[in-house]
């Protein structure tokens, strides 16, 4: 089986992939300065929003009753797609997606194709697969644009170039875009309207688009796509063939339940009442948009994940990046340190679980733990717990058996309460090693002291405490 | 303070991490409790909690195991860790079950239900949010993750710090993000949490208070040594011990921390002694 | 085994041990919201749009004096829009449906809508008479939108309970922008540079 790109294997692991990052000073720097931007535009937001906890947990319920009968909606889906003019397919893994786009396309005899931004098309790696068959295929949104002219990799969920400062993407443009303006500056309002007129002839001429979805409507088989610019809408009505790769796991059942993820949404990726444009498309509509309309539906690991009861709310996440936008971690190394496609938070338990936890067995650490995802998360996924569960899988592959030797050392120590209080005298003994150290005390002593150890424990004194109190006593009853 | 209250049961579980490194706060405990009439028992029975292992991926069942044969004779147990009450609170009954024992699961259910973080334990159970305390120092606090988004104490420990006498209470900025502890997250990512770590000693260095105060002493050894390390003159004190100071007793403000020998156990001199302590348990 | 067969195998033995359920999902929400005209205006403007209030009777006044001002003269109107609303310039119609390239030559396109939220400041077309195929309203550079002030809902809930989801759906929540540069929202990508709403009341 092939994951695609779900995971990139010529990545070093995450610790190793952090160290760099965080030494980057300008990397941090836009980073910080982004995520600090739309966390405070969030949070006011959802702080006008008097039912936003009500929302979470509609949008948690509506999510699980999808997954616990996703084999019903799915048929549900393609039946209701299919009645609709659309083509239907399914996709096992990344491998068999990129292969039905491919054919797809080679059937209209193009060689070039626009696409929208998607998450599920950057897992299977689709642009490469589609340039190995000869198939050309364009990012049209803007971030997706920077990042492919860069011949960079996406770093964030839903802005993908968000490593990137202005003046460092004027610089891919002079250097890359070859109508772009000799005088180009760095303001973003002039970097846009570069990229407007470098996509304009590609989107009036284009035959096929690819997409993915926001959204499926399993009871009427309609696609959702949220987006801002409108290169998402060029996609999806000017070319005559459109191709969709849909996650297994987008489905809601009914059409009202986008009442709920249509607030849930934009308030929570890019810190807007509502995003610029929603698209909403049932099969083909004669005479509007394309007239070929395909589906494809993909698995690519998500069943592997649907059948761990702790790990599977993560099929709930609706790639809205809240979690990166808050998380310390990635605030200090940005997403590339992750090494796959889903960066942050929600990508240290998802991809593990989607490509299985023995090939990301670093990601679960990635975390601190501090909880900020699970608080900001718009369908209640509990991170911390589901990170938890993953490190304790991630463990028992014996990947790391000094480190297990130590706990289970430690953990024999206070399985009695003599063992125990032994083991505290020893305490003393740290103050040789306050500064210093060998490894692996020495990531801790490389920028911090251990503490100055106590004389005696608190055991120690409390036993002393009541020994002595039981002579005061002793002593009045002597009296 | 009612008759009820009086004939609680309380246990003192102190956290490895107290019993082992920090008595100070353990002391502190007993002290602050004991003057607001409680009768505190320490079963000598108690180790640990089990969390550093489970955020380690170590389900450590016989822990849990442990703790709740120790403390389910008690009425109420406090805790003065916020992370460690809500390992308690929500780990231990996912451990029992990943070991699949529904019945210890069931038991850690109900001990977790009478186990109180410390200021939960003050407001919630005794009802006061002014302790008497005395403390004339220039004081931030940093809310620890795990006491605001797990175990949700919201503005409990800031209710308390705020009546207390002579404080100088300056807000810490960014205080909500991560100090960048993470138990074994700073040794397995140690670059990205000493940049945490950075980060937070900026906030906290800007406050310019004398002391840093936070219901979490290992998130509070990991800033303390960091701040130790580049002599930023800034102590760092476990909540607790802020509020068992007062006027006549108990000055940690006061007393030359751990430099003299022997002076610990003489500056928690007081009129009442420590409760019997029955049987121990198990 | 197809690949639609083993996918829908997958996911049985996934979801086996859960038995299915019928819980139902609570939706304890707001379905609806007081928020009115002056709301969906402030919203509007927030996202840099142009909004006038007309009365009923002065609409065609009105909007033909609107697209005047805006120097819109070549105006592509859908089939359902009166004629009354273009007097004195050019209309142009898209049957037959017009390419790309010519749809971006005009000045500027006007249509209605279905619905609007005020909650959210959003439009929403459907691609019914006065409204057209879904690039009408994409490629021109100007779009001019006369809703109708009963057509306003408070919120999202109010909004998605009247649509007809088999319909092309656009909505529609100021002209084109992008966040993709340092998150700093910036007007004027790929969509309508200029949006401009009038309330017929």
């Amino acid at each position: 089986m092939s994951s695609g790109e779900t995971i990139w294997t010529d990545d070093p692991p995450f610790p190793a992939n952090a160290k760099r990052a965080v030494n980057n000073a300008q990397l941090r720097r836009n980073i910080r300065k982004a995520t600090t931007t739309i966390r405070e535009r969030r949070a006011n937001l959802v702080g006008e929003m008097p039912d936003w906890q009500e929302l979470r947990t509609s949008g948690a319920a509506i999510k699980d009753e999808v997954l616990r009968n996703l084999d019903r909606y799915l048929e549900q889906f393609e039946a209701a797609a299919t009645g609709r003019g659309a083509q239907v397919h399914w996709a096992r893994d990344a491998d068999e997606a990129n292969s039905i786009v491919a054919s797809l396309v080679a059937a209209t005899g193009e060689t070039e194709v626009i696409k929208v931004k998607s998450m599920a098309t950057q897992e299977i790696g689709l642009v490469r697969a589609l340039a190995e068959r000869g198939i050309a295929a364009y990012e049209t949104d803007l971030a997706e644009l920077i990042i492919q002219l860069g011949h960079d990799r996406p770093s964030h969920i839903v802005v993908p170039a968000i490593h990137k400062n202005r003046a460092e993407i004027r610089e891919i443009f002079l250097k890359e875009m070859n109508d772009a303006p000799a005088d180009l500056s760095d303001d973003p309002q002039a970097l846009a309207e570069a990229a407007r007129q470098h996509l304009r002839r590609k989107f009036f001429e284009a035959k096929v688009a690819i997409s993915g979805a926001n959204f499926a409507i399993a009871e009427t088989g309609s696609l959702l796509v949220a987006e801002s610019e409108g290169n998402g809408r060029m996609c999806l009505t000017l070319p005559d063939t459109l191709i969709s790769v849909v996650g297994i796991e987008k489905l809601l059942p009914t059409f009202r339940d986008l009442e709920v993820f249509l607030q849930l949404l934009p308030r929570s990726s890019t810190g807007e009442r509502m995003n610029p444009y929603n698209s909403v498309w049932t099969g083909v509509t004669p005479g509007d948009g394309p007239q070929n309309v395909h589906v494809i539906l993909l698995d690519n690991g998500r069943t592997n994940v649907l059948r761990d009861e702790v790990g599977r709310q993560a099929l709930r996440c609706i790639r809205c990046a809240a979690c990166l936008n808050v998380c310390p971690v990635y605030e200090r190394t940005g997403g590339h340190a992750y090494g796959a496609t889903y960066p942050g938070p929600i990508g240290a338990v998802l991809t593990p679980q989607l490509v299985g936890v023995e090939h990301a067995s670093e990601l679960p650490f990635a975390s601190s733990l501090c909880g900020y995802c699970y608080e900001v998360c718009p369908v209640k996924i509990d991170i911390p717990t589901v990170l938890v569960k993953l490190r304790h899988d991630a463990v028992r592959t014996g990947r790391h058996p000094v480190e297990g030797a130590l706990f289970g050392a430690a953990g024999a120590a206070m399985k009695g309460r003599r063992r125990w209080t032994r083991a505290l005298r020893l305490a003393p003994l740290m103050r040789f090693a306050r500064r210093g150290g060998p490894p692996p005390l020495s990531r801790w002593t490389s920028v911090r002291n251990l503490p100055e150890p106590p004389d005696q424990s608190f055991r120690d004194w409390w036993v002393r405490q009541h020994e002595s109190a039981r002579e005061v006593i002793r002593e009045r009853k002597r009296q | 303070m009612s008759n009820d209250r009086e004939t609680l049961r309380v246990a003192l579980f102190a956290t490895c991490l107290i019993d082992a490194l920090f008595p100070d706060a353990g002391r502190a405990t007993v002290q602050l409790l004991e003057r607001l009439g409680q009768r505190v028992e320490f079963p000598l029975e108690q180790t640990c909690c089990g969390q550093m292992h489970a955020n380690s991926g170590y389900f450590e069942v016989e822990l849990v195991g442990r703790y709740v044969d120790v403390f389910s004779r008690y009425d109420a147990v406090v805790v003065p860790s916020a992370s460690c009450a809500a390992s308690i609170h929500h780990q231990h009954p996912m451990i029992a079950r990943a070991a699949g024992d529904e019945a210890l699961a069931v038991r850690a259910e109900s001990v977790g239900s009478k186990t109180y973080e410390l200021s939960q334990f003050l407001i919630d159970v005794l009802g006061t949010d002014d302790v008497g305390a005395y403390f004339p120092h220039r004081v931030t606090y940093h809310p620890t993750c795990h006491s605001v988004r797990l175990l949700g104490v919201g503005d409990r420990p800031l209710r308390l710090l705020r009546n207390v006498r002579g404080i100088d209470l300056v807000e810490l900025p960014r205080w909500d993000e991560c100090c960048g502890f993470g138990g074994t997250f700073a040794i397995k990512n140690p670059d990205t949490s000493a940049a945490m770590l950075a980060d937070k000693m900026d906030a906290v260095i800007d406050t310019g208070a004398e002391v840093l105060c936070a219901g979490d002493r290992s998130c509070l050894m990991h800033i303390g040594g960091g701040l130790e390390r580049i002599r930023a003159g800034v102590r760092t004190l476990h909540l607790v011990e802020i509020l068992a100071s007062t006027e006549d007793e108990y000055r940690p403000d006061r007393a030359p921390a751990r430099s003299q020998p022997g002076a610990a156990p003489a500056r928690s001199q007081r009129g009442a002694a420590p409760a019997a302590t029955e049987e121990p348990p198990g | 085994m197809s690949a639609r067969d083993e996918i829908l195998a997958r996911v049985r033995e996934a979801i086996a041990p859960a038995s299915p359920s019928d819980r139902q999902v609570p939706r304890d929400y707001r379905t609806r919201t007081e928020d009115g005209i002056d709301r969906f205006i402030e919203r509007l403007h927030h996202y840099q749009a142009r909004t006038q209030r007309i009365a009923a009777g002065r609409l065609e006044k009105g909007v033909r004096a609107t697209l005047a001002d805006r120097g819109v003269h070549r105006v592509l109107a859908p089939d359902g829009i009166p004629d009354g609303w273009l007097k004195n310039l050019e209309r142009l119609t898209d049957t037959p449906p017009l390419d790309p390239p010519a749809l971006d030559g005009v000045d500027g396109v006007i249509t209605t809508c279905a619905l609007a939220i005020a909650q959210t400041g959003t439009i929403i077309l459907d691609g019914s008479a006065g409204m057209g195929r879904r690039a009408l309203s994409l490629v021109p550079d100007y779009h001019l939108c006369v809703v109708r002030a009963d057509q306003i809902v408070g919120s999202v809930p109010e909004a998605i309970a009247k649509l007809d989801a088999t319909r092309p759906l656009t909505f529609i929540s100021g002209p084109s922008a992008t966040v993709d540069i340092e998150m700093v929202r910036v007007g004027g990508v790929h969509g309508p540079r200029r949006l401009e709403v009038i309330i017929a009341e």
